[in-house]
């Protein structure tokens, strides 16, 4: 496709097809939009107003936490507890304001305590041990399974939290966490708020600043990377907390917009996060990928999720859908990174 | 060249084999074909005039589970006879499950069937259906919320009554010590089965929760409970499949205890006539689906409901070794 102009290609200005060309979830934004043809013609109530906000609703709940999980994975980690940390923040959370008779908030900040907790004890124990992340967080997502079981067990003597809905602090909380703008028949939550800052802030850390640049080396070659002074221990350890404050957000979403908790929840959410991601451009060896790129592969988790209940076809097929989607798409992203750098 | 040639014959010769065995070597009994039969013979065609209504079940079933398949084949069944455009949608999270009933009051549906197992997780968005105008009937689990969310009816069973009618019949069999297996941790329905069972059980018995994605470790956790107390006599299951596996471990252990179970499926049918079960409870799951949706039908097209106001039982139905065998061509055929 070069053009012979006589110029030394090198010194020609990088055009803008070519920058987006370049991009991790360029692949991804493909896939979307096929994704969304598809359905549009499959499913007569899928363009509806009402079905679009539904769509994004669920997408933000797997974005919220996808946003981090690509950080992480770019950082070149995983984290299997994120699933089940969303489920014991929101456990925390409401059984700390149960218990104590404390204001609402209380719960929620001894919550946002414990989860970040939770994501130190993930960084410190990977830096400190040298054993791979999918080891160490392969532990924590069971002992948190069972913790979540038997705490709620222990104190709420049921499997599920008890209703906080009439304490004090609970309306304001509401409010932060899962309220909703009715505007005609569309109805808009605010985790899909929560989620564009999300990813909006990841992108910024990730492509302008120290930070940024920091969690690129890490992923792509930790040795070198602290050789050339960068702080890999306090990168990684920052990355899992990353997560860990996003699994609160999602977790008091949940406590919040349906006031009482079930312990046993959450498990297998953390594949989510991951497919969300890897369909987004990230690469399962980290050094490469982009939070926008998470975004669009929530959306397209929503877009498929939704889409099969609205096409009416019967769910049993719904994974199979999913896993043949992760593969194309990250064939198909392979193919346009190989694509773009033999451009470069 | 050769070797293709040869590999092609080859497999012309195996082909063959395998469509002459199965030709000669027919079965004149059960296989696919006596299934078809019994298809036959309950052929849905609608037995009625009504307009072609879209209804939309929502459940709270994992997948690939036993239940909640012959709850969904009695809903389709009724479905077809009414002239029902039948939708169903499942997941065992809650939030999930609320986004599904959401997806079916986009889709503008005539009618919702859902399950109240998180009762909390749903309240909203059943509200919202009602809100639209369209009539909601819960099943199987949720029936202390039902009317207060708003819906028709509720249809299944009271899981606390169940549990006592176990723990009657248990004493009624004189034994003393009893254990009850979930095989869900965080089930609210399992927890009031084994409590409403421990109420009225005259001996004692105690909990043992195991992983019931797992049928090894099952068998590992009931047979190391029984090798740690050969005292116990009874032992409850609360889902079919996990029957013959607490048989197995009962045979592995050395145990004398007898296994008893919640729901019916083909082999605790066998293991009933042959004794190696003593009872089950069923809650007849077929009568749930298809009651549902011929619940919403009637409300349709006659505004009738059903219960007055009360939750319509479906259960508990005790099954022992003289109903099993009249049961088990039923069983077989997926329906009961």
């Amino acid at each position: 496709m070069s053009t012979h102009t006589g110029v030394d290609e090198r010194l020609a200005p990088t055009s803008t097809v070519r920058k987006l060309l370049g991009r991790p979830e360029l692949g991804s934004v493909v896939g979307a939009v096929a994704v969304f043809v598809f359905f549009s013609i499959a499913a007569p109530s899928f363009l509806q107003a009402s079905s679009l906000s539904t769509i994004l609703y669920s997408a933000s709940t797997i974005g919220i936490m996808a946003a981090p999980v690509a950080l992480l994975m770019i950082g070149g980690e995983f984290d299997l507890s994120a699933g089940v940390m969303v489920t014991t923040s929101a456990l925390v959370s409401s059984m700390f304001s149960y218990q104590m008779t404390a204001n609402v908030w209380v719960g929620v900040l001894v919550s946002l305590l414990v989860t970040l907790a939770i994501g130190f004890f993930n960084g410190f124990m990977l830096t400190r041990t040298k054993l791979p992340s999918f080891i160490i967080t392969l532990g924590t997502f069971l002992m948190l399974t069972g913790l979540n079981l038997g705490f709620t067990k222990l104190i709420s003597g049921t499997v599920s939290t008890k209703t906080i809905a009439d304490m004090e602090g609970f309306s304001s909380a509401r409010a932060l966490f899962a309220s909703q703008w009715t505007v005609g028949s569309v109805t808009l939550k605010i985790t899909i708020l929560w989620w564009l800052i999300l990813v909006a802030v990841a992108t910024w850390i990730l492509l302008r600043t120290r930070a940024g640049n920091w969690i690129f080396a890490v992923g792509g070659g930790a040795d070198a990377a602290r050789a050339t002074g960068v702080p890999v221990v306090k990168t990684r350890i920052g990355l899992y907390m990353g997560v860990a404050l996003c699994a609160w957000i999602s977790g008091q979403h949940i406590l919040f917009s349906y006031d009482v908790v079930q312990s046993g929840e959450g498990v297998g959410n953390e594949f989510l996060y991951i497919i969300a991601a890897v369909i987004g451009g990230c690469l399962m060896t980290g050094g490469y990928g982009s939070a926008i790129g998470s975004a669009v592969g929530a959306f397209i988790f929503g877009m498929t999720s939704n889409g099969i209940v609205y096409a009416q076809w019967n769910p049993d097929w719904f994974k199979f859908f999913l896993g043949a989607m992760l593969l194309l798409a990250t064939l198909l992203n392979a193919w346009v990174r190989k694509r773009a750098e033999a451009r470069a | 060249m050769a070797r293709v040639r040869t590999g092609v014959r080859v497999v012309g010769a195996v082909l063959a084999a395998v469509l002459g065995a199965s030709l000669a070597g027919c079965s004149s009994t059960g296989g696919k074909r006596a299934e078809e039969r019994a298809k036959a013979e309950a052929q849905g065609r609608p037995a009625v005039s009504t307009p072609r209504w879209t209804f939309a079940m929502v459940t709270h079933a994992g997948d690939g589970d036993t239940f909640w398949d012959i709850v969904q084949k009695g809903a389709k069944e009724a479905a077809a006879k009414d002239n029902i455009n039948f939708v169903y949608a499942h997941d065992d999270q809650a939030q999930q499950q609320a986004q599904f009933v959401q997806n079916a009051i986009d889709q503008k549906v005539d009618g919702i069937i859902v399950s109240l197992a998180k009762p909390e997780a749903l309240k909203d968005v059943v509200a919202k259906a009602v809100k639209a105008g369209i009539p909601v009937v819960t099943v199987n689990s949720g029936s202390a919320q039902s009317a207060a969310y708003g819906a028709l009816t509720h249809i299944g069973q009271d899981e606390q009554i169940a549990g006592e009618a176990v723990g009657t019949e248990l004493s009624k069999r004189g034994k003393k010590k009893a254990v009850c297996v979930l095989h869900e941790q965080g089930n609210v329905g399992h927890e009031q089965r084994c409590a409403g069972a421990k109420k009225t059980f005259s001996g004692t018995m105690e909990n043992l929760y195991v992983e019931g994605t797992n049928m090894p470790s099952v068998q590992a956790a009931v047979q190391a409970k029984l090798q740690a107390d050969p005292s116990i006599d009874a032992i409850l299951t609360l889902g079919a499949p996990f029957a013959p596996t607490a048989v197995k471990a009962k045979d592995a252990a050395g145990s004398k205890a007898e296994v008893d179970t919640f729901d019916l499926n083909e082999s605790v049918a066998r293991d009933l006539a042959s004794g190696a079960l003593g009872f089950a409870v069923d809650q007849q799951p077929y009568l749930q689906g298809y009651e549902a949706v011929d619940l919403l039908w009637l409300y349709r097209y006659n505004a009738n409901v059903l219960g007055g106001g009360r939750p319509v039982l479906t259960g508990p139905q005790i099954v022992t070794a003289a109903e099993a065998a009249k049961l088990e061509e039923f069983i077989k055929r997926g329906s009961r």
